[in-house]
């Protein structure tokens, strides 16, 4: 199959390479650079854990082809922390016990970090229909959107 | 669950999708892929060529034309749902879009994408029907306007021949401070639909109805539009609007079957969802009198 070369910038380093068309971003991520953090779950697009941000809007890595971020800016999982300080809303899952097995972490932290950005002051319903497209099996859900909901009052404290 | 292998192309202009779509066997087009990716994995399609319309600026965008709004076919559902002017103008398509799938689908998901799709559980294309959209396609032959009635051709069937492809979807809004209303009923809020149901009303100054839509959708394998309950609603007040017999006539189709859902269940869906519309639509149109 021939390949297809893509450009791309990811966690804010360019990349250059070279990519089957028909692998998905995820697998990408995962296989083609190593970047295990992004985890596959259904490869459906029903379950989350996937989710990526691609150009600043929360995508499903499962169902977008690699050779379509040619161009784009994307960011996942890896680019959260700086050194091993964990990002705000790394430390609030952390703080409010939004995280049990881990597995749908990256995607919940990813979708967050999209709607945040967006939605500086959510309220709980917000937060809710935000990650009604996450899947967890552990949490419950509180803790996630408890920790959601501490990282938005903390911005809107901060000037 | 990964794609079985096809050719890729990224066209750069309606021109150059068109060529490809004239030269190319067993090709699909790919908008946001929120449907056909699902598809490639889970191998239930194997096209030789994928054509990637991402990348085809003209294709997106949201216009208010002489004719209507037209969206253009490549319109993300986020884009089209905070779209002011969709707000205004078209309020039931905005309220469909709130159950179109979750924020990570509407990033990439497009209303074109899903009106050529056509399955049978999808808001977009029952709001189509309910507005008397026209869809605007182009082919080999040149350009074509498909009204509403004639789009649908079946299960995940359209009337879009290989060669042609959707540009713009046209909408002509209804009177300013026309009613609406959307039911729809789903495992959890952004699955598939199990069915739904939209209305639209408008009203003289007396309150009497003076025009009606009303849609069921996830019932039959097309968005199923009631004209006959829609023509007994002309001049019913909208404060005693008969519902049972728009509930019967929802009641009176002929419901898809599948593993999860019985037809019956649809059946009584159907009733209970096209009456919490209509009376939703009166309800907006009561505060607003």
């Amino acid at each position: 199959m021939t390949q297809a070369q893509i450009t791309f910038s990811l966690n804010g380093e360019q990349h250059q390479t070279t990519v089957d068309p028909r692998t998905h971003l995820a697998d990408f991520l995962r296989h083609g650079l190593g970047l295990t953090g992004t985890h596959v779950g259904c490869e459906h697009g029903v379950c989350g854990a996937c989710t990526v941000i691609v150009d600043g809007l929360p995508v499903r890595s499962c169902l977008m082809l690699a050779v379509q971020v040619d161009g784009c800016t994307v960011e996942t999982v890896e680019g959260l922390a700086e050194g091993d300080a964990l990002s705000p809303l790394q430390q609030a899952f952390s703080t409010h016990h939004g995280l049990q097995c881990g597995f749908c972490t990256p995607g919940m932290l990813m979708t967050l970090e999209a709607f945040l950005r967006a939605t500086p002051s959510p309220t709980e319903q917000d937060i809710r229909i935000a990650i009604s497209g996450n899947i967890c099996r552990c949490t419950g859900y509180q803790g996630i959107v408890e920790a959601a909901l501490s990282v938005a009052a903390t911005r809107a404290d901060s000037p | 669950m990964k794609a079985p292998p096809f050719q890729y192309h990224r066209p750069q202009t309606r021109e150059e999708l068109g060529a490809l779509l004239a030269s190319l066997d067993n090709a699909k087009i790919v908008a946001g892929g929120q449907s056909l990716m699902p598809m490639l994995n889970l191998r239930v399609l194997a096209p030789d060529h994928l054509i990637d319309i991402n990348r085809i600026p003209e294709l997106a965008g949201i216009r208010e034309t002489v004719d209507g709004i037209e969206i253009g076919a490549m319109s993300r559902q986020a884009d089209v749902l905070s779209s002011p002017i969709i707000r205004n103008q078209l309020p039931l398509l905005a309220r469909a879009l709130e159950h179109v799938g979750h924020i990570q689908t509407r990033s990439r998901g497009t209303i074109g994408g899903s009106c050529c799709h056509l399955d049978p559980s999808a808001e977009q294309p029952a709001i189509c029907a309910a507005l008397d959209a026209e869809f605007i396609a182009t082919g080999p032959n040149g350009r074509r306007v498909i009204a509403a009635a004639d789009w649908f051709h079946g299960l995940l069937q359209s009337a879009l021949d290989d060669q042609e492809f959707l540009e713009a979807l046209r909408f002509k809004p209804w009177a300013k401070g026309h009613g609406y209303g959307f039911a729809e009923y789903a495992r959890r809020h952004g699955d598939f639909a199990i069915a739904g149901a939209a209305a639209l009303l408008e009203v003289d100054g007396t309150s009497q109805i003076t025009r009606a839509a009303l849609v069921v959708f996830g019932v039959e394998s097309s968005p199923r539009r009631l004209h006959k309950a829609e023509a007994g609603l002309i001049g019913q007040m909208i404060r005693e609007v008969a519902v049972a017999p728009i509930v019967d006539a929802a009641r009176a189709l002929d419901p898809m079957e599948d593993a999860h859902v019985t037809a019956d269940y649809r059946r009584h869906l159907a009733g209970v969802l096209i009456g919490r519309a209509l009376r939703d639509t009166c309800s907006i149109l009561e505060r607003s009198q």
